[in-house]
């Protein structure tokens, strides 16, 4: 892999930790007493549990206590009507296979899972679906809008143009599947206070969902959570079997662990839904788009509504006067999905970075030269400029370093024996986002500075850039910086999702370092001190062992004046063998747009990760349901796909690094989403223009090339 | 967990002794299939008998033979300077098994015994006529994209997944076994069973039978070979179609040549026909493509499995011209 093109790489501050084994995860926390819990599941797709026997398991070795919804510990939220529908242990219902039943508690995690094996249930069956394709052609089938209809200009414009397509696209479900398996440690203790060490994107959610579920004060809530074995956004809610854990520690007196199975990630912990989108675009003979049409379908649960932004991308990314989107979800009897990294936009980028290369193909043109032909100006939906936007000079980079001279307009052009070769591009869009959140930093006599804030990291290096944004505003050595998350008693941050973090919290530590500094001054300056005086010299001088302050931080009136977007342009070269309809990703170009690089190394990695997720989103990655049953199929490592080194070539990341000028105090744009998003078409284009055939149903696998 | 008793052993005779002994007793080798399946709830031994420590770890050659023992690790084989240099097809196949973390664990014995990794029989809250008979195929009519294209049974359609047994059979190995009453070989290729109407089946080893080691006779054939594994990531998936080729070769002319598959049949699938075609004739790509089309006489799809039937042929063409290219 190419070396960066930044310097002064720093390493993550808590590298070392992780690489000798020293970071602590959720389940290796060893609490007096702790007993483990292991989760019984429904083996039905739909319908009600009409007998639960539990008195083999309750006699079994070691078993502490088998919860279900017959002697459900009280939750206060789930006695009252209304509310969620997936009560866990407060109905009857099942609403999908795999769903957690029952929990058993045991003082070894051996005992608990035996004694699991011997709950047996009794069900009423209802007949279900949980084939998406099948739910989309049933007019019975409930349907409902994900997002509100957009329209700019005339509707369905692209059917009148000079030139058009309109084509359909698949994604099957994708499982995050990070290495870390989820669970959470839950220690209630008398006077309803509750210690919980938790798998979380977010400890200030995770403790105001808990406090709600059981009504008690958030006060009483510690949430531990300092590192996370990855994420991707399956961490960013409390599931029922967190709050199935909560209540066998309250029933039982006793802290509980569980730590779920490899096949129960699949079931328990979301996925990225289904979707099925149609686009239309219609282009003038000189290349020019005059119509764009996204037509989204997603996968929903029949328990709860899930929506992500499909469609999004559609109504600015190109320059084009008639837009019109919409964006339905479809109940099915499975599990309720959640954001999967670069969620929604990553679905949307497949399908319409497809049909991009699609009608540049149609009108004989380079597809990069159409995307840049279409390349707006301004945001043609919020009308607005955009904040910062360097797509051109990216597209640039890139084509330079994937030697995009090389390709050739007519597919199947580059044939060595069976090798056809091919290059792809797409691009990645993301909101750039930015909330609100505080740290506090607490500036020492010693020299040393710590920062704190109950902000996450689920592996993008949060610390690490945390720490360099006040290495740089205060000079002071990056070893003697401290920053600390994961706990919920710190002041408060926003979960760690929608690639949000660096902009969020990064401007409190901006804040609370400008402070720092002020006062320093301040001090300085009454104390008749030189003002660019040392601030070990100044605390000292002031006998003073420390300063403190808070800053809250969040974005004010820029938001309003400008459009602001993170951007990463993907390019690759791919190999396909026509007889075994094997696709190789030869060579990998990103180029991320999004403001100051904070922290190339960790910048780098994110890039790295999802242009790994991207080739398993474009090549190997479907969870498979065989529908007669409602069951999954492929739900463990050896069968499902999650790119291996051997898949993964060399991946050479870039950043434009500019400042962004309106975003935040620091110019830095999220980046966690885009390095994924766009990255599925630009395999699809490649594989085009390798063999000149267009796979629109991702994973691209042997027998897809072969058909 | 369920219980079960586990048992250490350090020669073959008391191991054998110990399995007659149980009913429900099984051999515990590098456990990276066994422990899997007992973990699922698919099988539930009684005893474990670990036969780590039985001196079988030999790769040696003896006459004309190169012999290996049951307990050789997939690694160990794979690397070995005979093999390497005797027959490379089995160091290759080996090599596209697995990963390397399994390899190292995993024993010759364990590789040839390893159960089928169709969805259905894994997962016991399925039909599966192989788990439990007289259930039904639950792949059958459902997800077999994996599934076999030769040799089916109206009961089973699984494949046996081994890569390391598709170059035996090419290579036309032997497999000793013993028993108390002694030992016995057996060609591979009549090691492994199609599913028939005993779909509970994979192989033909006694129940009172240990496999002990292989013998492989040295060919011609450590030039122009290769193993061709096609899979939906470049390692660590097990194959959808792959093949073993290898041809012993003068002025152009075929004199010896092996073909095997995998991932097509309940069993190693040698391809006789093929073999008999190419024999003597020169090693074009029109002859290799005849040989493929003869090898898929009588091949049938399920469906999910149906691009089986262009992927084969394709990958035996693209096997065989990879092993011709060699030298
Ligand atoms: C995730 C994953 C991916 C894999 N991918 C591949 C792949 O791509 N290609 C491939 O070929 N394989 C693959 N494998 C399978 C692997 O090769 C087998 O699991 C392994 O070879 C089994 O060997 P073992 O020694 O661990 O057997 P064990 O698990 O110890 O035993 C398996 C069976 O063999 C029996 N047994 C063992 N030794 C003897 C003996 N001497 N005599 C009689 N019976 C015996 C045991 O009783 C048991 O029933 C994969 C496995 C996993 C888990
Ligand atoms: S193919 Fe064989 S192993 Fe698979 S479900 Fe059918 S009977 Fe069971």
């Amino acid at each position: 892999m190419e070396k960066n093109m930044l310097k002064d790489e720093n390493d993550r501050v808590d590298g070392f930790l992780k690489v000798t084994g020293k970071a602590k995860y959720f389940a290796e926390y060893e609490l007096p007493g702790l007993t483990y819990g292991v989760l019984v599941t429904s083996t039905i797709t739909k319908g009600k549990i009409t007998s639960l026997d539990t008195k083999a398991a309750e006699k079994a070795p070691g078993v502490i206590a088998v919860i279900s919804h017959l002697n459900k510990p009280s939750a206060a939220a789930y006695e009252q009507e209304g509310g969620p529908q997936m009560k866990i242990f407060y109905t009857d219902k099942i609403f999908y296979n795999g769903q957690p039943i029952a929990i058993v508690v045991a003082n070894t995690f051996e005992r608990a899972t035996y004694a699991a094996s011997l709950v047996k249930a009794t069900y009423a069956k209802e007949t279900f679906n949980t084939d998406f394709e099948k739910a989309l052609k049933d007019p019975k089938a409930k349907k409902f809008q994900g997002q509100a209809d957009y329209k700019r200009g005339e509707e369905n414009a692209y059917k009148t143009a000079e030139v058009k397509l309109e084509e359909r696209y698949f994604l099957p479900i994708e499982t995050h599947n990070p290495m870390e398996l989820h669970g959470i440690i839950a220690d209630w203790r008398p006077n309803n206070q509750l210690t919980v060490y938790a798998k979380t994107q977010g400890v200030k959610a995770t403790q105001g969902t808990i406090a709600n579920v059981f009504k008690i004060p958030i006060e009483n809530i510690q949430v531990n959570s300092e590192f996370v074995g990855g994420g991707f956004g399956m961490a960013l809610r409390t599931w029922p079997l967190e709050i199935a854990t909560v209540m066998a520690s309250k029933h039982i007196g006793k802290p509980v662990k569980v730590v779920i199975t490899r096949m129960q990630m699949f079931t328990m912990v979301g996925n990225r839904p289904a979707a099925i989108q149609t686009i239309g675009l219609g282009a003038n003979k000189d290349g020019k788009l005059t119509g764009i049409t996204h037509r989204a379908y997603g996968e929903t649960s029949t328990y709860e509504n899930f929506t992500e932004g499909v469609v999004n991308m559609a109504k600015f990314m190109y320059q084009c006067d008639n837009v019109n989107t919409s964006y339905v979800i479809i109940p099915v009897d499975l599990g309720v999905p959640i954001w999967m990294r670069g969620p929604g936009e990553a679905t949307g980028a497949f399908a319409l970075e497809s049909a991009i290369d699609e009608m540049a193909h149609a009108l004989d043109m380079d597809p990069l030269e159409f995307r840049i032909k279409n390349d707006p100006e301004t945001d043609q939906q919020k009308n607005k400029p955009f904040s910062s936007k360097n797509i051109k000079e990216a597209y640039k980079i890139g084509a330079d370093k994937i030697g995009w001279r090389n390709r050739k307009n007519k597919p199947g052009s580059l044939v060595e024996g069976p090798w056809q070769t091919g290059y792809g591009v797409s691009v990645g869009v993301f909101n750039a986002n930015r909330g609100k959140a505080s740290v506090k930093g607490i500036l020492k006599a010693d020299g040393s500075l710590l920062l704190q804030s109950a902000t996450s990291d689920i592996g993008p290096g949060t610390g690490t850039g945390m720490t360099l944004i006040a290495n740089k505003l205060m000079n002071i050595p990056v070893n003697k910086i401290t920053f600390e998350l994961g706990d919920s008693s710190l002041p408060p941050a926003p979960s760690q999702g929608g690639s949000a973090t660096l902009s969020t919290v990064g401007s409190a530590v901006n804040d609370v370092c400008v402070a720092l500094k002020s006062t320093i001054a301040e001090l300085a300056a009454n104390s008749n001190m030189d003002a660019t005086a040392n601030f070990v010299d100044v605390l000292k001088k002031n006998n003073l062992p420390q300063i403190e302050i808070t800053k809250e931080s969040q974005s004010g009136k820029e938001k309003d004046s400008y459009s602001m977007y993170s951007f990463s342009i993907h390019f690759v070269q791919v190999k396909v063998n026509s007889l075994t309809g094997v696709v190789k990703i030869n060579k990998i170009v990103s180029v991320g747009d999004s403001g100051t690089i904070v922290s190339p190394k960790t910048a780098r990695s994110q890039m790295v990760g999802g242009a790994v997720g991207g080739i398993g989103m474009a090549l190997t990655e479907e969870s498979i349901i065989d529908h007669r049953y409602g069951r999954y199929i492929n739900n463990n490592f050896a069968d499902y796909h999650v790119p291996v080194n051997a898949d993964v070539p060399e991946i050479d990341v870039n950043f434009i690094n500019k400042p962004d000028p309106y975003i935040n105090p620091m110019g830095a744009k999220g980046m966690g989403e885009i390095a994924l998003i766009g990255f599925s078409a630009a395999v699809a284009n490649a594989v085009f223009n390798a063999t000149g055939k267009r796979i629109r149903t991702l994973p691209i696998t042997p027998d897809k090339i072969l058909a | 967990m369920i219980n079960f008793q586990y048992l250490r052993t350090t020669t073959a005779k008391s191991a054998i002794a110990l399995l007659v002994k149980d009913k429900n007793a099984k051999f515990l080798a590098g456990g990276t299939n066994l422990i899997d399946l007992m973990k699922r709830g698919v099988t539930a031994p009684e005893k474990l008998i670990d036969i780590n420590h039985v001196p079988l770890k030999e790769i040696k050659q003896v006459g004309n033979k190169i012999h290996i023992g049951a307990l050789a690790s997939n690694t160990a084989v794979a690397d070995h300077v005979l093999i390497k240099e005797k027959l490379p097809l089995l160091s290759w196949a080996l090599q596209a098994g697995a990963s390397a973390q399994l390899r190292n664990v995993a024993t010759v014995g364990g590789n040839m015994m390893q159960r089928t990794r169709c969805g259905y029989f894994y997962d016991i809250e399925m039909p599966c006529n192989k788990r439990q008979s007289g259930t039904g195929c639950g792949a059958m009519e459902g997800f077999n994209r994996m599934h076999a294209i030769f040799g089916t049974s109206e009961q089973c359609i699984a494949v046996h997944p081994s890569d390391m047994c598709i170059a035996l059979v090419a290579l036309d190995a032997e497999v000793v076994l013993a028993s108390t009453k002694g030992e016995r070989k057996m060609l591979f290729k009549d090691f492994h069973r199609l599913a028939g109407d005993t779909p509970h089946l994979d192989n033909n080893l006694k129940a009172d039978e240990m496999i002990i080691g292989l013998e492989i006779p040295i060919n011609n054939l450590a030039k122009n070979y290769h193993y061709l594994k096609v899979r939906d990531r470049a390692s660590y998936a097990f194959a959808l179609v792959s093949v073993a080729a290898a041809f012993e070769i003068a002025d152009n002319k075929i004199i010896d040549v092996r073909l095997a598959m995998g991932g097509v049949a309940h069993k190693p699938w040698r391809l006789t026909a093929s073999e008999l075609f190419l024999r003597g004739k020169e090693a074009s790509l029109n002859n290799f493509e005849q040989a493929a089309q003869l090898a898929m006489k009588d091949a049938k799809g399920f469906g999910g499995n149906d691009f089986k039937l262009k992927l084969a042929p394709n990958t035996i063409i693209e096997a065989l011209n990879l092993a011709k290219s060699k030298a």
